[in-house]
């Protein structure tokens, strides 16, 4: 009996000794010279047993790993872990000393608009999907400015633009068009849009696009190549290194994300913080930021949903905060206004406000069934309501941050 | 005589710099600014929206105070440069704090590119201060290059750990002909007291009072703090070691001889 129970604890060190030289063998890798893109990081990553080595994390090892400062990969590993998940509490208060030393009782505020809804990919998850039938339309100049000037009457001065994947209907250079509107009403607009080279993206950047956001979706190749069914997304590797060329290509600030909810929460979590902090490793001047964005109900036929609740979700946010104290992080009307209150102080930077996936959604009338979203939000609270919100919360609303020099 | 700070041609009373970033909101800030009674408040020009009243930040600054815009968001000194002259093209005045920054991860400032602004913009008439990290050769050039007083950090930014750089900040102190004034990490009001009482010319504070529980009373306790620190450098510090001692067992031999 005796004999046993040290057989038992002899081999649980041993798998966790092994774990351990697994992972700081792994995570020496990010900070090696000989490293390309992130793409050679994931290789190394590719077939892991992810699930296994979460659930080899002790709870003492959290303990310890919660109050070190450490920004090594290992830790970040750590704090994702089932092991974790007992002590969400004292990350919580570590996340939040951390948000507020670093940001500061300051949330900044900015609306999306939806440039065109033309899309070539077939994602299984997206209420754009080329293959569904709805009715699609790219707004005019004119259609541009008459959102652009609803928007800015909210008082919001940072705008983000979206448009399906389409360079056909809505080109680079229609894009710059808008732009050259836009610019009159906000003091910043970033873009959320199809993968770019990274001369189009210098293009963007001296046109005045400050930021770009691009989220990989999923992490796991062989996943992304299921749910991104055809189109030019289908290219997991361009996609995976376009946040690296907007980086080089003078972008203010880049965000990057998992849909969460395609894949293993954890790991794509993981996955996801190696590449922000791979990404403000090499690009110390740019602002990096991430969002995270949970799959939604949405006119797609993707019913493969891996559960991420919201505990998972406070989980990854706070354990994001801990990994990189500076980083840069949204939370969209993806959620709704409850969750969003909640998490606020846990290390949320940024999030949307009075907010509409339509193809001009805020100004433009056309019968819900004909525009549909790309996919439904959870929080319709516009902006004055949000600051009011924040207000009470005791956070500044931030509407500008940035301004074109 | 009364104690004033000889700085950008103007005689300051106040060696307490206030920054606006971080506060929870306007109203609260500006309860906070008239206790600390600052003479110098530091503004991102990145934030200042001039076209929303209720929103605009200026609003808030007392109009005793010389507005300080900051060039938080540059990464080089050309967009320093730009920022400065908008500042000024938009009524924030000619008083610059130059802040240029290429490292996202800690906010350390580069100093050559700090360096390259304060050249440009001196020359072009503004009040520069630059926030540096505490190098003597580069506080040098940037004194001969113009700066009004050189602006060393603490510790990195936001991080309250106090004068970790003490050791750096006391040389300039005793190198450097223009005013010192450490900027960045004091996290509490003994930081700020500590660097007066080295003889720094000013400190500038911004995260410990705007997240602090009561951002308003330790505005306050800020205030007392420097004054303190300053009062006590000008009392003259016995220095720690310099207690009388009984005996001389070293140069006893020297009396005896005598």
């Amino acid at each position: 009996m005796k004999h046993d129970e040290s057989l038992r604890a002899a081999k649980t060190a041993k798998q966790s000794r092994f774990k351990n030289r697994l992972l700081r063998r792994l995570c020496e890798a990010p900070r090696n010279d000989r490293i390309m893109s992130y793409y050679d990081i994931l290789l190394k990553y590719n077939d892991l047993p992810f699930e296994k080595i979460f659930r080899e994390f002790s709870a003492q090892e959290i303990e310890r790993l919660i109050h070190s400062d450490s920004q090594d990969p290992e830790r970040f590993w750590a704090l994702l872990s089932p092991a974790a998940e007992k002590w969400l509490e004292p990350m919580a208060q570590k996340a939040h000393a951390l948000t507020l030393q670093h940001f500061g009782r300051t949330i900044q505020l900015y609306t999306p608009m939806y440039l065109s809804n033309f899309c070539e990919n077939e994602c299984a998850y997206c209420g754009f999907n080329a293959r569904n039938k709805m009715f699609r339309r790219t707004l005019s100049p004119e259609e541009v400015e008459k959102e652009a000037a609803f928007i800015a009457s909210t008082g919001i001065e940072h705008l983000l633009i979206l448009t399906g994947d389409s360079k056909v209907k809505s080109p680079l250079s229609y894009i710059k068009k808008c732009l050259e509107v836009l610019k009159k009403y906000f003091s910043s607009v970033s873009a959320e849009i199809y993968a770019l080279t990274e001369e189009e993206y210098a293009d963007l950047a001296s046109a005045g696009i400050d930021g770009l956001t691009l989220y990989q979706e999923t992490y796991d190749e062989a996943v992304y190549q299921r749910v991104h069914k055809a189109g030019p997304k289908k290219d997991f590797r361009f996609r995976l290194e376009a946040p690296e060329r907007a980086a080089k290509s003078g972008m203010r600030s880049v965000n990057v994300g998992a849909l969460l909810g395609l894949s293993d929460w954890r790991k794509e979590a993981f996955l996801m913080g190696l590449h922000a902090q791979y990404l403000q490793d090499r690009y110390g001047d740019v602002e990096i930021g991430a969002s995270l964005p949970r799959l939604r109900p949405h006119a797609g036929d993707f019913k493969d949903i891996s559960e991420v609740s919201d505990k998972s979700v406070a989980q990854i946010l706070m354990a994001l905060r801990l990994f990189m104290p500076r980083l840069g992080i949204a939370l969209s009307t993806r959620e709704s206004s409850l969750l969003r209150e909640n998490l606020l102080p846990l290390g949320i930077t940024r999030m949307s406000a009075g907010s509409t996936t339509r193809v001009g959604g805020h100004t433009i009338a056309s019968p819900e069934e004909e525009n549909a979203p790309q996919f439904e939000i959870s929080d319709p609270r516009d902006v004055e309501e949000m600051k009011t919100m924040l207000a009470a919360k005791g956070y500044q609303p931030v509407l500008k941050d940035w301004m074109q020099i | 005589m009364e104690d004033l700070l000889k700085l950008g041609g103007r005689s300051i009373k106040s060696r307490l710099l206030i920054g606006t970033g971080k506060f929870s909101g306007y109203p609260l800030m500006k309860k906070a600014l008239e206790a600390a009674q600052p003479d110098i408040v530091t503004v991102a020009l990145r934030r200042v929206d001039a076209g929303s009243k209720a929103d605009n930040i200026l609003e808030y600054i007392p109009k005793s105070c010389i507005l300080m815009a900051n060039t938080s968001g540059a990464r080089n000194a050309d967009e320093a440069v730009r920022i400065a002259r908008l500042a000024k093209a938009s009524g924030a005045g000619h008083w610059i704090k130059i802040e240029v920054v290429q490292d996202n991860k800690y906010l350390l400032p580069d100093n050559l590119e700090t360096l390259k602004a304060v050249e440009i913009l001196a020359k072009e008439g503004f009040i520069v201060l630059p926030y540096m990290s505490p190098d003597l050769s580069m506080a040098k050039r940037m004194a001969d290059a113009g700066a009004a007083a050189v602006m060393p950090l603490g510790s990195p930014i936001g991080s309250n750990r106090g004068v970790k750089t003490r050791e750096l900040v006391e040389i300039l102190v005793r190198e450097i002909k223009v005013p010192v004034i450490v900027d960045a990490g004091l996290g509490s009001p003994s930081d700020a007291c500590e660097c007066m009482e080295m003889g720094c010319a000013a400190v500038l504070v911004n995260t410990a009072i705007a997240i602090a529980q009561d951002p308003v009373a330790m505005a306050q306790a800020f205030k007392e703090a420097v004054s303190a620190g300053r009062t006590a450098y000008l009392a003259g510090l016995a220095s720690s070691g310099s207690e009388a001692n009984a005996s001389s067992p070293l140069t006893g031999f020297l009396r005896d001889e005598a």
